[in-house]
């Protein structure tokens, strides 16, 4: 899946001591492992995003397992609380073992 | 690109291989995946609280929220799926609130489970059904 396209929504700034939503998407077919192939009506083998975890500086907001019950193109929305300006980094592991990343800079407001 | 034949075999193989283990691994109830998660201890009420439709038309794509205060880890049930175990989310120190929101696969009506492993080690637990006109799960 090299075209796997991490999309991420992060407030410019934040409020110390205030949670801010942040959202996130990657394309991707999260295949189930369950499906068959219409032609040959063979499985088609398990292909998903298996762990995905963000940090900010350094220090972990969340860190999550998936599985084929989670949709294609997985979204995910949580919420952080920083107390200074810095850079928060997302990181999408698949089963084929390849690392999407994404970050984006935040300022204090 | 073309297969020769030597290349079709090894796919083939390593094909069945892999269905081999993704079997075992798939056999996996809710009873299961939430003793797992617990450890068999028992599941309090009150304080986490799901977000779901009443009612799907699509159970590929279900949206769903999980909001409890508190915990340090919330795992996601749905135990009519092959693999009832759907996702688990640790809460990390730059956490703002103990909150998730994201879209999951459901086969078919049932009551999607949210567990929560709180910071004092004890557990919590709610359910909500939801109705799903078009299972989507494959198969």
């Amino acid at each position: 899946m090299a075209d796997a396209k991490p999309r991420v929504k992060v407030p410019k700034t934040a409020t110390a001591g205030e949670p801010i939503t942040i959202k996130t998407l990657i394309s991707h077919v999260m295949e189930s492992g369950l499906r068959k192939d219409k032609k040959t009506g063979e499985l088609i083998p398990q292909q998903i995003i298996n762990r995905f975890t963000c940090d900010f500086n350094g220090e972990n907001v969340v860190d999550m397992t998936l599985s084929g019950g989670v949709s294609a193109n997985p979204y995910v929305e949580f919420d952080a609380m920083i107390d200074a300006a810095g850079e928060f980094k997302f990181t999408w592991y698949d089963d084929d073992g390849s690392v999407y990343e994404a970050s984006k800079s935040i300022e204090l407001a | 690109m073309t297969y020769t034949r030597r290349d079709a075999l090894a796919v083939g193989a390593s094909g069945i291989a892999l269905l081999a283990s993704t079997r075992v691994a798939f056999a996996v109830t809710g009873e299961e995946a939430i003793a797992e998660f617990t450890g068999g201890a028992a599941a309090g009420e009150g304080g986490i609280t799901i977000k779901a439709p009443e009612i799907a038309e699509n159970g590929n794509v279900v949206p769903v929220e999980v909001d409890a205060p508190g915990a340090a880890e919330i795992m996601l049930v749905a135990p009519a799926n092959p693999s009832a175990r759907l996702a688990s989310i640790k809460f990390g120190p730059k956490s703002g609130a103990q909150r998730i929101s994201t879209r999951i696969r459901l086969a078919k009506t049932q009551d999607v489970t949210a567990i929560a492993r709180m910071a004092d080690g004890s557990f919590i637990m709610t359910s909500q059904p939801v109705k799903v006109t078009v299972g989507g799960c494959g198969g």
